[in-house]
């Protein structure tokens, strides 16, 4: 097979699965600790919509950033004071926000920028460009795997990379650390958290507060990245498909970026596949290969293949009994 | 007693602790001396496990003070009281199952902030603490993996990890096996030894006598003994624990005769999720004409029993024949079966099982018989007939307010109780399951309930009441079975109960068959 | 869902809702006065425009009608306690269920004959859909929220292929289907006024409306006659009393999602049979969770459900009108709406409920307490 195409391949797997990757830490860390988030969806086109408008009207990279990331926690400091402080229904919120999300961004973005509903493109001195295209050049003189290689992996946004390290990050912290030990048992058996004098509100609060970082981060990738303009709706249901991966991923980080490479693959490969013939099936039709991921989740879901055990104490408010 | 060497480990002092209506501790005193094993019994109710849990830091009391190791302490919180050396392992486990053992025992006390040094250390101080105390937990094993008294030498590692010097247990007993039993008694006792101080919270008088230096003795939120154990007895342990009989319970009901077998249920046995034996060898018959009373503390296979009987649990063993019936296990009996075989169940816990509290009042009425032909054609409700029935109901049974049209939740416990009974018992079923028939409910009340029931045993029906108001099994029984850890500790026709033998059996003390006349 | 509050059941039903609307409405103003809008005149446009004229009263209608059926099938859901997000998917199956019915017998059926089979096909499309998350939820304990979520994507991903590719019109650039005979086309409002002799301007509201009104009474007469309805009410509030009653979990399950999944396939009958008379993509546009909005507000009883379908199909219509007359004005603005409404009457209706009832406590403890 042409190495220049598996290289462009991985390339594109790595760049479409990051908003993927970083909603679907974000679920992890708020799912762990007990909480449902069927908002991703909308927590990424709040903060997408928030990186292109910030990043328009005043060229700043660093803000634009910073007001990602403080919408995405403010985001999460509502769900956190609905559910986790009021006992509000998890999963509804999780659909308010998306749908005020769609509503409100298009609002917006007309009221600001008139251009119905999309926002002018962020500068390209705004958006970040490749990171170690200087080893990646290096890299291609490497005999045999050279080129491909260096198509895969040098050049990236800085997203990418920074993608990566985060889930190692988050694997450490929930793994390696004090705070994600009590985060995880937060969301097995809060009462027990609770007997051991750690308090369980604070833990989610905690958690929310990053998730809220981390679909930030997935938000202004979007537009940092991806595309230089918000679209309306330009998630396009990947806050959905990263829960899924989530899922899929068992609630561990690391599954989870597995989970989010195969269905990126799978979206990358798409367009190249249609119409191709494969030994099997045939013409694969791209829808297939797009409901490919949600098909995996229900069969995994109905325990055909292993079973996916959600945290014991997920989408049950924790309520101290006096 | 503080001694001059050593204060008491804890003194407790004029404790007052209500919720709502129920006064739960009644200016209660407690002393336990370091260095010691100081049981606190009682019946269900009696106030004991809300005494532990005020000095737990769960509850905080409404008047009292409380002092630990000489010195006045406020608990606050759960924190406080780990901070003051308090340790408790409570009935149910306070355990992650998906954790190993070790990441249970450090969780909220962990030595670093990083998990590795933390476990290192962990793993030392616990290592210590085992070949200290001689207890063995496998720190490496999942907690799902660990049978139950592995666990619960967890808990008390852990406790003792944190510093306990004064260590509460609550029931530990209720799921161990009579080795593990022993197991325990064994690392108590050294654990004295070293001199932690322990409170044992349990109504297994035998326990008391084997273990413990001084006993308190609980009953209606007061105190009613407190002594050394050197200078009690088992007997007046079980007769301080009931007390004495209310007169006039019994009136002049004559003997009951009893007639046909109309349930007859042999060799039932339930074992759950942690594989403790809930149910064991229990085999027992209903007769037409007679009351059975099912007495003994909350947690002893009562709730199982019923359950079993009523078709809402399928025993892991066992068989029941019910009229020309047959059920095992494979082909166990459901409610719908239950009721369409006239059993009528009246549940223990009226306010989840026994009636839906935002349905109006006639449509908990007809919960379990909605599909009986009076109130259904073709799916179809009629509404007229349930309305008129309820309206029925609550006159003869005394539900007030007599509005079939209000909400369940809206109706005062004791009315709610009626309401149930109502419905179940107007049909004259041949089988009648009363699940703490009185529970929450007022005198009056209780009065007309146990009327009732007994003008169902006279006209032919078969009743089994569950209770841990002696009380009410000494009054309304003709025959009296007593459980303790999911068997059958002893029947006895009423007229050989003395509340006496009563308070022993439940106490676990001792195995009764009925004298042969 | 979450705890009820206990609250006199007058201001359950309506005191409530109106307090959750209004906070939601309050907020939606203050947007459109931050966009530069006064939001005074944006609201007397937006009822002139739904109920001004014929036509905007029909173009109310028709909206209505579709979130009737979503409306009802959150309900129904609701009521046996789960949380049916499927909406979206079951609609476009039942709409695809009624299309490929259409485009197999149209030519050779009456309309007599026709029209019913596509009734039909759309409820049993719709049904399916929903059963099968149920099924998982009952028999493998899968979450069925996250099931439902799927199911749409793969129900949208379906529509998709199947109208680029097998049922797309020869010669049509765009991916729709041919157009259904005229006997599988349901005759719309302004035809059937006409043969009573009253003129109607045209418009899309068709006689699927009357399937509406009577999917409402009978899920009223269901659930509070009938004794499955029964079941499912019990089995929603106590699950152990439905135990204890004798009902089996599984199967309330399983049939609350059919019927749930039924509904909402019954948009396909007005989008599909009643407006559009071939399959096209995106016929259901959100509808499913319009449809959640709608149960919140209409506290999942019929007669509520009507009136917040009406509320939102005003909302629709009139803000159709708002785009069309002001410039900068789209209709996002109502979508955004709607998510303030989920997000004030669900998922923080547990933080006005207390303040409420402690308000209301206040006010009527002179006049006595609860019965004895």
């Amino acid at each position: 097979m042409d190495e220049v195409l598996v290289g462009t391949i991985v390339a594109s797997t790595l760049r479409v699965s990051v908003p993927l990757i970083l909603c679907a830490l974000a679920g992890v860390l708020c799912e762990r600790s007990g909480v449902i988030d069927l908002g991703l969806e909308g927590k990424m086109l709040f903060t997408a919509f928030t990186t292109a408008a910030i990043g328009v009207a005043s060229g700043s990279l660093l803000l634009a950033l910073a007001a990602a990331l403080t919408v995405g926690v403010l985001l999460s400091m509502l769900h956190g004071y609905a559910c986790v402080s009021h006992g509000g229904d998890q999963v509804v919120l999780g659909m308010a926000i998306t749908m005020t999300a769609a509503g409100l961004t298009v609002v917006l973005g007309i009221a600001w920028f008139a251009e119905g509903g999309q926002t002018p493109p962020v500068p390209d001195s705004v958006r970040p460009g490749g990171w170690f295209g200087g080893i990646g050049a290096r890299a291609a003189q490497l005999p045999v795997v050279g080129p491909a290689f260096a198509l895969a992996f040098f050049g990236h946004n800085p997203f990418v990379y920074l993608a990566l390290v985060l889930v190692a990050g988050v694997w450490w912290l929930l793994y390696r650390t004090r705070f994600g030990l009590r985060l995880r048992a937060a969301g097995e058996n809060p009462a027990m958290v609770d007997a051991a004098g750690v308090s369980v509100l604070r833990l989610r609060y905690q958690a929310l507060a990053l998730n809220g970082l981390l679909s930030g981060l997935a938000g202004a990738y979007l537009v940092l990245a991806q595309n230089p303009s918000f679209i309306p709706h330009m998630t396009a249901g990947r806050g959905y498909m990263a829960l899924a991966a989530m899922i899929f991923g068992k609630w561990h980080p690391v599954g989870a970026l597995w989970a989010c490479l195969l269905f990126g693959f799978l979206d990358a490969v798409s367009i190249r596949l249609q119409g191709a013939e494969t030994p099997l099936l045939g013409a694969v039709p791209v829808q297939a290969i797009q409901a490919l991921p949600y098909l995996m989740t229900v069969v995994l879901l109905a325990g055909f293949i292993g079973r996916a055990v959600a945290p014991k104490a997920l989408g049950r408010p924790y309520v101290k009994e006096s | 007693m503080a001694s001059a060497v050593r204060p008491a480990a804890v003194a407790m002092r004029h404790i007052h602790k209500r919720f709502g209506a129920v006064h739960a501790n009644r200016d209660v005193a407690l002393t336990v001396c370091a260095g010691t094993v100081h049981g606190i019994v009682g019946e269900n109710g009696a106030g004991k496990s809300t005494l532990m849990s005020i000095l737990y830091g769960h509850y905080r009391a409404d008047g009292g003070e409380i002092e630990i190791e000489g010195r006045p302490a406020t608990i606050r919180s759960s924190r406080d009281a780990i901070a003051l050396g308090i340790g408790m392992v409570h009935q149910h486990f306070m355990l992650v199952d998906t954790l190993s053992a070790l990441d249970n025992a450090m969780l909220g006390a962990e030595p670093h902030w990083r998990l590795r040094p933390a476990r290192r250390e962990m793993r030392e101080r616990l290592d210590a603490l085992m070949r200290d105390t001689g207890m063995n937990v496998d720190l490496d094993a999942l907690v799902a993996d660990l049978p139950v008294g592995e666990r619960q030498r967890l808990e008390i590692l852990k406790a003792l990890a944190r510093g306990a010097r004064i260590l509460i247990l609550d029931e530990p007993t209720a799921v161990l096996t009579p080795r593990e039993t022993a197991a325990l008694f064994a690392t108590l006792s050294s654990l004295r030894e070293r001199g932690t101080t322990i409170l044992l919270i349990t109504h297994k008088l035998k326990e008391i006598m084997t273990l413990c230096d001084a006993v308190t003795v609980m009953r209606g939120g007061q105190v009613v003994l407190d002594r050394a154990i050197a200078d009690t007895s088992l007997d007046g342990l079980a007769e301080a624990m009931v007390g004495r009989r209310v007169d006039g319970g019994r009136g002049d009901t004559p003997d009951a005769v009893p007639g046909d077998v109309l349930l007859q249920a042999s060799g039932l046995g339930w074992t759950d999720a942690l594989g403790v034996a809930r149910l064991a060898d229990v085999s027992l018959a209903l007769r037409a004409g007679e009351i059975v009373g099912v007495a003994g503390v909350s947690g002893n296979g009562q709730s199982e029993l019923l359950d079993v009987l009523a078709g809402l649990l399928v025993p892991t063993t066992g068989r029941m024949q019910v009229g020309a019936r047959h059920f095992t296990p494979a082909h166990w009996i459901d409610p719908r079966q239950a009721r369409d075989l006239r059993i009528a169940h009246v549940p223990e816990d009226r306010q989840r099982r026994g009636l839906v509290l935002p349905f109006d009042a006639w449509e908990s009425a007809v919960l379990g018989y909605q599909r009986q032909p009076r109130y259904n054609r073709a799916g179809w409700m009629r509404q007229r007939a349930m309305r008129d029935d309820c309206a029925a109901m609550m006159e003869r049974y005394d539900v007030r307010p007599r509005d079939p049209f209000l909400r369940s939740s809206r109706f005062s416990g004791g009315n709610q109780q009626k309401l149930v009974l109502a419905r179940e018992a107007v049909r004259e079923p041949l089988v009648l399951l009363a699940g703490q028939p009185t529970r929450g409910v007022d005198v009056g009340a209780v009065r007309f309930i146990h009327g009732r029931l007994r003008a169902l045993r006279d006209a032919g029906g078969a009743v089994m009441v569950v209770s841990s108001e002696r009380d009410e099994i000494l009054a309304l029984s003709d025959r009296v079975i007593v459980m303790n850890a999911g068997r059958i500790a002893g029947e006895l026709p009423i007229a050989q109960c003395s509340e006496h033998a009563l308070g022993r059996l439940m106490g676990g003390a001792g195995h009764a068959r009925p004298r042969t006349r | 869902m979450s705890q009820p509050v206990e609250l006199p059941r007058w201001m359950d039903v309506a005191v409530l809702p109106a307090v959750n609307l209004a906070f939601a409405l309050l907020m939606a103003g203050a947007v459109v006065a931050l966009v530069g809008f006064e939001p005074g005149q944006v609201l007397g446009l937006l009822v002139k425009g739904a109920f001004g004229s014929k036509a905007g009263i029909s173009y109310t209608l028709y909206y209505a009608t579709t979130f009737v059926f979503t409306g009802l099938a959150v309900a129904v859901a609701f009521h046996g306690g789960l949380f049916n997000i499927g909406g979206e998917g079951q609609a476009i199956m039942g709409g695809l269920g009624a299309g490929l019915v259409a485009l197999a017998f149209g030519a050779h059926l009456p309309a007599w004959a026709m029209l019913p089979l596509m009734v039909l096909a759309a409820g049993l499309f719709g049904m399916t859909w929903a059963a099968v998350p149920g099924a998982l939820q009952a028999w493998r304990g899968s979450h069925i929220v996250i099931a439902t979520i799927m199911f749409n994507f793969i129900a949208a991903a379906l529509l998709s292929y199947l109208l680029g590719h097998a049922l797309k019109e020869p010669g049509n650039m765009s991916p729709e289907s041919r157009a259904f005979a005229a006997s599988a086309r349901l005759p719309g409002m302004h035809e059937a006024l006409a043969w009573l002799g009253i003129a109607w301007p045209r418009t899309p509201l068709n006689l699927s409306l009357l399937l509406a009104v009577a999917a409402a009474a009978g899920v009223y007469l269901a659930l509070w006659k009938s004794a499955p309805g029964y079941a499912l009410r019990a089995f929603g509030f106590a699950p152990d009393a439905a135990r204890y009653a004798g009902m089996r979990p599984r199967r309330v399950i399983l049939a609350s999602m059919a019927a749930s999944g039924a509904l909402a396939g019954m948009v396909g009958v007005n989008e599909i049979a009643g407006v559009h008379g071939r399959l096209l993509p995106d016929f259901v546009a959100g509808a499913g969770f319009a449809g959640i909005a709608v149960g919140l507000i209409g506290r999942n009883h019929p007669a509520g459900i009507v009136l917040a379908a009406l509320l939102f199909g005003a909302l629709h219509q009139g803000g159709s009108e708002l785009a069309f007359e002001i410039s900068g004005f789209s209709r996002d603005m109502v979508f955004m709406l709607q998510g303030l409404i989920v997000l004030f009457a669900g998922a923080m209706a547990q933080v006005a409920a207390p303040g409420l009832a402690r308000a209301w406590r206040l006010v009527s403890l002179p006049r006595g307490g609860r019965h004895g």
